[in-house]
């Protein structure tokens, strides 16, 4: 795909509005479908490569209105059963289309608590977009009606008109509530127990908050701006946050409401344990998590060069083993940080690959090596234990496994070496175990997830839990979900509890 | 913010602080460690042991010795001025008990976070040998703290200008000679001083505890920055650590991992915090 410059995006999308906007009423379905999906309009790649700017630079108020317009409102709604917060998707789409940008951030806002963030991170091609009508009768999930853009449009127009809105706050109850962890998890119980009234503390153990929204999505994919906007507004509705604050050792859970006299608690504290291979070499320098890379990066910084007092490893040659969204942003991270080649190793092919559908268009855009059906076995270094290659295994596609997809299956003989100096280990994270380790009573499953019941309660009474903690590693959009319910949970319990 | 309560210099570049932490102060246990960072926008995050707490004035006391930017900076701070974050306590306490006689080795400014574990077995009623080490004499840090817990007391420079001429592990050697062997040691230090305390005490069989000072960035399990191989095994020792069964530690692949940014030294800015990570712990540890 060309790259295609912003005013001409543009341009296009005032003259095809200039036609449809007089006959809008009257537009059927078959007008609406020929409607061209409006493209976003990004950084170009060969500038991007080298800044941390965001790529995807959002959509213009008239692309805006002509993507709304291929709308079919159908009365059925099948986008809404895609999403996992069941936002009245039609009804806002129509709100934009009808150049009511207001009405269409109050309907989103119903339902959801971060839009802007959501509308940049959630796979809506595996969601919403997915049960599209629109997608499914041109037979491409990419010409489903882009209600992802949409929802991000509005909640930037909203943001740069007014900041972002406070809801009204009750008085003082006098309970109150700690929420441990600062993603989007905690970040949506905060404002929700605050709204009834109830004095929330924010505890996080890094410096600033914001989870994984801060410290691993890049700032190329989700300005922290507005993060950090999100962060000052649950401040300025009157939530405490304490940084630094680590449960489970600055003080136990349990003590926050023991000593404390916290009413209730929730837990959100992520899926922040990296996994390894467990393969030969993995401890070689020149070897990081992706967590560290990212956090290294992102929340230290260490992209300002002269600035940032932590250092990173520059490779020239850098693997990444993993196919996520975390895969995909280590790479690109690599990109922009100066290596010459980024190789990334996938076991199966492109079609199993759990990343957003626009990041691996972006990584590719932007020189990324892919190779699919490859793994690597094992890491090798010279004398002073740094990095110099990995061994790599190709693999086939075997019979699908118990999730229906195929598995891989190693081609024996086919090993082969690859000269690297960096590698990253992008496969995934599993839950931190410091809570579970420090809390007594605290029922978690095989995999170390907090087990809670359809309220969002855990084993121990008063004490909630949800997001990445509980679901594994998932997404922005089913933390704020868990976080929604815990929060209706823990306000009906503090009120039916004078 | 962490007020600076009491600042004095124990040599040359060896700084003791004691900060206000009244949580960390009332948690802590011997054995653990804080994150310390001095400014949140561009600052580094350092992992430095606590060597002392006192928890009714709500105050740690932190020793360092000043080798790069950050903790040059931490030695410019007067008392007064203030420390933006301190994060923890961090990793797991000290096992402590009865254990008998134990041996406790401290190398150069591995002294300060041997200190609180050797309160810890002498309250715990243990019959205590420290040894004690530097290059040279000046270099000796809580001499006094360490004389007055001890049982038996060593001293070894490496240019004999105090106590025994020599290295460590000789007088570790001969204490795991005697009978009844001593049933526990502990030993902190620079890295290469910990494996050679760890051979020292391989042949008699003496259980071996090491405290390690990796590279940090979170301290709380989320990066795996600072993970070592301990009998075969990937250990993360800000949670899983920070001590460790010295005789399984792959002390070899620690000592490469902790020079992981020493090539990339032609970034001018970084060369000295490098030189925090790796020469700190050639030194001893902060
Ligand atoms: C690199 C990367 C890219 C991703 N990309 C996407 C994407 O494109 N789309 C998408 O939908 N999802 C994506 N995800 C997943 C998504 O970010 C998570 O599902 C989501 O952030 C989980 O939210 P959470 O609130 O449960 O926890 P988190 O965001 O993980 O936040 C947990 C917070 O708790 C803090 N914490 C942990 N333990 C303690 C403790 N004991 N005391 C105090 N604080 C503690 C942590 O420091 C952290 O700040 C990505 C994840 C990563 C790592
Ligand atoms: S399925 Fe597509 S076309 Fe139908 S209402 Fe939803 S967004 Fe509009
Ligand atoms: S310092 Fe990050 S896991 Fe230990």
């Amino acid at each position: 795909m060309s790259h295609l410059s912003s005013p001409n995006l543009r341009q296009q999308a005032i003259d095809l509005l200039k036609d449809l906007d007089p006959r809008q009423a009257t537009l059927k379905a078959k007008d609406r479908i020929r409607i061209p999906a409006q493209d976003m309009p990004t950084q170009d790649p060969a500038i991007r490569r080298r800044n941390i700017q965001e790529v995807a630079e959002g959509y213009f108020p008239e692309q805006a209105r002509v993507e709304a317009m291929r709308c079919l409102q159908c009365r059925n709604a099948p986008c809404v059963e895609g999403c996992p917060v069941r936002i009245d998707i039609p009804g806002f789409i129509r709100a934009i289309a009808e150049n009511n940008f207001a009405g269409a951030v109050e309907i989103i806002r119903r339902n959801s608590l971060l839009p802007a963030v959501c509308g940049r991170v959630c796979p809506q091609e595996t969601q919403c977009q997915a049960e599209c009508t629109v997608g499914k009768s041109l037979k491409d999930i990419n010409q489903a009606v882009m209600i992802g853009r949409l929802e991000r449009f509005v909640a930037d127009w909203e943001r740069e008109q007014h900041g972002v809105r406070l809801p009204p706050i009750k008085p003082d109850t006098g309970r109150k509530v700690a929420v441990i962890g600062s993603g989007p998890a905690s970040i949506t119980v905060a404002a929700d127990v605050r709204r009834e009234g109830h004095a929330v503390t924010v505890f996080e153990a890094f410096h600033r908050p914001g989870g994984v929204l801060l410290y691993g999505i890049p700032e190329f994919r989700l300005p922290k701006k507005i993060v950090e906007m999100e962060i000052n507004a649950l401040k300025t509705m009157g939530v405490e946050i304490r940084t630094n604050f680590v449960v489970g050792r600055t003080r136990k859970l349990m003590d926050l409401m023991v000593k404390d006299g916290y009413d209730a608690v929730f837990v959100g504290t992520g899926a922040g344990l990296p996994k390894f291979m467990n393969i030969e070499g993995e401890n070689l320098v020149g070897v990081f998590s992706a967590n560290e890379y990212l956090t290294r990066a992102n929340l230290m910084r260490a992209y300002a060069v002269g600035q940032a007092d932590t250092p990173i490893f520059r490779g020239r040659r850098v693997a990444v083993l993993g196919g996520g969204n975390v895969a995909m942003d280590s790479a690109r991270t690599a990109v922009r940080l100066g290596a010459e080649e980024v190789h990334l190793i996938y076991r199966r092919t492109e079609v199993e690959m759990p990343a957003r559908v626009e990041e691996v268009a972006h990584a590719k855009e932007e020189g990324v090596i892919f190779h699919f059906l490859e793994n690597a076995q094992r890491i090798l270094g010279n004398d002073y234990g740094v990095v110099t290659s990995i061994e790599c295994l190709r693999y086939e596609l075997g019979a699908p496994d118990e999730s229906g997809r195929r598995r891989p299956v190693e081609l024996k003989g086919s090993e082969f070496i690859l000269p690297m100096d960096a590698v990253i280990v992008a496969i995934g994270n599993e839950s931190n175990p410091l809570i579970r380790q420090t809390t007594d009573g605290l029922k978690t499953n095989k995999w170390g997830n907090i087990v809670v019941d359809d309220t969002g309660k855990t084993s121990i009474d008063r004490v909630y839990a949800g997001g990445d903690i509980v679901l594994g590693a998932a997404t922005v959009i089913l933390a704020m979900g868990e976080g929604r319910r815990a929060a209706a949970s823990i306000n009906a319990q503090l009120a039916a509890s004078p | 913010m962490h007020e600076i309560v009491s600042k004095e210099i124990l040599t040359d570049d060896v700084y003791r602080l004691r900060v206000r932490a009244p949580l960390i102060a009332e948690e802590r246990r011997p054995g653990q460690f804080v994150i310390v960072q001095l400014e949140e926008e561009y600052g580094e995050r350092i992992p430095l042991t606590i060597a002392d707490a006192d928890s009714r004035e709500g105050t740690i006391t932190l020793i360092f010795q000043a080798v790069g930017k950050t903790t040059h900076q931490l030695g410019d701070l007067k008392v007064g001025e203030s420390i933006q974050s301190i994060l923890g306590p961090l990793g797991k306490p000290t096992h402590i008990e009865k254990f008998g006689t134990v041996v406790c080795v401290g190398g150069g400014i591995g002294t300060a976070p041997l200190h609180p574990i050797v309160q810890g077995m002498k309250a715990a009623g243990n019959r205590l040998i420290v040894i004690l080490g530097a290059r040279t004499q000046k270099l000796i840090i809580l001499e006094r703290e360490m004389r007055a817990l001890a049982d038996e007391f060593i001293l070894c420079t490496d240019d004999g200008s105090a106590g025994r001429k020599g290295l460590v592990t000789d007088p570790l050697k001969e204490i795991c000679g005697r009978t009844p062997k001593p049933d526990l040691a502990v030993a902190i230090g620079p890295p290469i001083m910990m494996k050679f305390c760890a051979e020292a005490t391989r042949p008699f069989g003496v259980p071996t505890v090491v405290s390690l000072n990796t590279i940090m960035v979170d301290g709380t399990g989320m990066c795996g920055g600072c993970r070592v191989t301990v009998g075969k095994k990937t250990q993360f020792v800000c949670v899983d650590g920070p001590e460790f069964d010295g005789h399984q530690v792959d002390f070899d692949n620690m000592m490469k991992r902790l020079k992981a940014y020493k090539s990339h030294e032609d970034e001018a800015h970084h060369k000295c915090h490098m030189e925090t990570q790796a020469d700190l712990l050639k030194e001893g540890r902060a």
